[in-house]
């Protein structure tokens, strides 16, 4: 049934062969957050033929002022995202072929899931799991759409259009300690569809065969603060992920947050990557903002956050106390610290 | 003294004469930034830089949520 679309076909740009290219694109979004309810919803409605979307966490009442794809009766039945997305999308366009997985995206299995997509649409909410899904991407050779919001602030990039822009290693180097996030500094929904509608047209340009410079961009909305800046010249020659000779760090372990379940202490310890380390300073004001007030000493902090006990040590090491379940803890942690 | 930052006019605050000052000002220094001066790109051992009055300045942070 092509007569649905066809506002959408007579916008030249794009036209027949562009929808065309959309029936036959198979899109993976990364994360079924703010970000991939909004460009999976406009995927869907668009007619995209395939949608993967993959996400570790269940439905809670504070996603439901961004999150649009999700109603109270999901939040009260306890669903987890990627599942509930499945239905909604499901229900907006029968004819987009929709494969969801409850999974949290690591090393060992980011490869496989996205292998055989035309592209990657990120919606993660954290910068670990963005430089994991720029080496995957990178080695299957398909672009990434980067995007990412907090407060009233979000930016994008799209990686892999072209040999000589940067990657997102280039552009990051390194984890910094401490990036803002939706949990600690809060988030607006506009900001929200503003990013997501910025990756899903650079999307349907790309599949629609255009090609362009892109750039790094940002905006405020409560400013009103754009800025857009060629990155071309920050392509690092020696970048592990992007070079000649790529590594791809991220896919290897050492580079993740690993997980264990301490049996019988209803706790999970992480490790952070070799890489990040833990500044106890920040993640104490991080628990002071959050209300509560942590003990800190020489080794450790220690707060509370959403109702469960965390300490960070300066090692690396981080005990979420009051679960047992390594994906609820990963996500906690990845709330505090991006 | 007052440049364009980010699109807007900013009136720089009279402390502020350097890049890694303004960073400080706005309180993202701490932060992964991309950085445009003049429509060049800084390199963090740049961040020194004077700040003249109607320089043009854009700077990019990356933040983790979705």
């Amino acid at each position: 049934m092509m007569g649905r679309y066809d506002r959408q076909m007579r916008f030249e740009p794009f036209g027949e062969s562009g929808q065309r290219a959309l029936r036959e694109a198979n899109i993976f979004v990364l994360g079924a957050g703010a970000l991939g309810s909004a460009s999976a919803e406009m995927l869907v409605r668009a007619g995209v033929g395939r949608l993967t979307i993959v996400d570790r966490d269940v439905l809670e009442w504070t996603n439901l002022h961004r999150q649009q794809l999700y109603t109270e009766s999901d939040v009260e039945r306890q669903l987890p995202k990627a599942a509930a997305a499945h239905e909604r999308l499901t229900a907006i366009n029968r004819d987009v072929t929709i494969e969801h997985h409850v999974v949290d995206i690591t090393s060992e299995n980011i490869l496989s899931l996205v292998e055989g997509h035309t592209a990657v649409l990120d919606a993660t909410d954290n910068l670990e799991t963005r430089l994991l899904a720029n080496d995957a991407c990178l080695q299957l050779g398909i672009p990434f759409f980067m995007g990412a919001c907090v407060g009233s602030y979000g930016m994008t990039f799209p990686i892999g259009l072209r040999e000589e822009e940067p990657c997102l290693h280039c552009l990051l180097e390194t984890l910094p300690p401490e990036a803002a996030t939706c949990d600690t500094v809060g988030v607006i929904s506009p900001i929200v569809v503003t990013v997501a509608a910025w990756q899903t047209a650079q999307l349907l340009r790309y599949l629609a065969g255009e090609t362009w410079q892109p750039t790094l961009q940002s905006t405020n909305l409560w400013t009103d603060e754009h800025a857009s800046i060629r990155v071309t010249s920050l392509k690092k020659e020696s970048c592990p992920s992007c070079s000649n000779e790529p590594v791809y760090p991220f896919l290897r372990a050492v580079h993740e947050t690993e997980a264990s379940v301490l049996c019988g202490r209803e706790t999970v310890q992480l490790r952070l990557p070799l890489q990040r380390a833990i500044d106890l300073q920040t993640f104490a004001s991080i628990f002071e903002r959050a209300g509560s007030t942590p003990v800190v000493n020489q080794h450790l902090v220690s707060g509370h956050w959403n109702d469960y006990r965390i300490v960070f040590f300066k090692d690396g090491r981080i005990l979420v106390h009051g679960t047992n379940d390594p994906k609820k803890a990963r996500s906690l942690v990845a709330s505090m610290t991006g | 003294m007052t440049i364009q930052l980010n699109g807007q006019a900013y009136d720089v605050p009279v402390h502020v004469s350097t890049i890694q000052q303004l960073l400080e000002h706005l309180n993202i220094d701490h932060r992964i930034l991309v950085i445009e001066h003049n429509a060049t790109i800084l390199e963090k051992d740049a961040y020194d830089a004077p700040i003249r009055d109607r320089d043009q300045i854009e700077v990019i942070h990356f933040v983790g949520g979705g």
